[in-house]
């Protein structure tokens, strides 16, 4: 079965209908989205800007980690749980949005990057704990982070003109 | 003029026209609103999880708060050039939403909680100021912003 055939009979399942007509609860839904759009990405912002040495220069970075690390991990799933359930209530749609596969796209570059952090240079984090700007690479890792993210957020926000503008 | 022929004649002034003309400005303005809403997300919990002591706890709150402040006030500046231009393409409309109102309203409330109030318990020296009074900021500051924000998106909706 292809991933088209398999959304379109997601699509007709009667929870995906219910939810797709329902007025307050899909909207309720989608409120949830972007609003914790200021937990998930507002503290990777902070960590980001903390990695790029813009700010709380004196707190070490690896405090900064793993003081907020878990925010930005419970606004994460906040928002998978509530973007998977915006897909489920319009399947095709969402898989035919461009602007959706965009945003999916920049998200994995964005999970991968902060996993590769994880895995390499942050295991060396004592070296350049308490320098005020940390190292070149680990900069580039804040700047690609924050550059994904405003992908996210901009793919994300032009999901909803696609029929507007090309339809 | 009244508060509403004024947003009449600012929504039908001609650049406004032309803002609402172009298929791409309001998207992208509302796009770059967006972006402002997490700065100022991250500015603002950074400071008010550490006040409600669940975060940085062996940092003071005054060095954490005032670098965050700096973050909140730049937030700020690209929340309000974008929002103005939002509310221009289509001041009528917001004219009419008592939640566009209560929106204000909590926006002005917590500005002038965040930069009385707030900031004078956020700077304060770490026991100078009780525990209990410092969740209390932490709470009244988390609560008007959400105001703020869901008052936002409910005033995008159809």
């Amino acid at each position: 079965m292809s991933l088209f055939r398999f959304f379109e009979w997601l699509g007709t399942t009667s929870w995906s209908i219910e939810f797709h007509e329902s007025r307050y609860v899909f909207l309720l839904v989608l409120m949830i989205h972007v609003l914790t759009l200021s937990v998930f990405v507002g503290t990777a912002l902070m960590i980001d800007l903390r990695l790029l040495g813009r700010t709380m220069t004196d707190v070490p970075v690896s405090q900064v980690m793993t003081r907020l690390m878990p925010w930005t991990e419970a606004g994460f799933l906040v928002m998978i749980t509530t973007g998977t359930l915006l897909f489920y209530a319009a399947p095709v749609a969402r898989y035919e949005n461009i602007f959706f596969r965009f945003k999916m796209a920049a998200l994995a570059m964005a999970i991968i990057n902060m996993w590769l952090f994880r895995r390499n240079v942050y295991r060396r984090v004592a070296e350049w704990d308490r320098d005020p700007v940390p190292p070149r690479r680990v900069r580039m890792v804040g700047a690609l982070s924050l550059l994904l993210l405003a992908l996210i957020i901009t793919a994300g926000r032009m999901m909803a003109y696609q029929d507007y503008w090309f339809g | 003029m009244s508060l509403l022929e004024f947003c009449r004649w600012l929504q039908y002034s001609a650049p406004l026209h032309t803002m609402r003309e172009s298929p791409i400005f309001f998207p992208v303005v509302a796009t770059i609103h967006l972006m402002g809403l997490a700065l100022i997300g991250g500015a603002v919990l950074v400071v008010d999880l550490r006040l409600l002591g669940v975060a940085m706890q062996n940092q003071p709150v005054a060095a954490l708060a005032q670098d965050a402040e700096r973050w909140l006030f730049r937030g700020l500046v690209v929340m309000v050039t974008t929002g103005i231009l939002l509310f221009m393409c289509f001041a009528t409309k917001y004219y009419y939403l008592t939640f566009f109102w209560v929106k204000m309203a909590a926006l002005l409330a917590v500005i002038a909680f965040t930069w009385s109030v707030r900031r004078r318990v956020a700077l304060a020296k770490d026991g100078d100021v009780s525990p209990i009074r410092r969740k209390a900021v932490a709470l009244v500051s988390m609560f008007l912003w959400t105001t703020v924000a869901v008052g936002g998106r409910y005033i995008g909706f159809p």
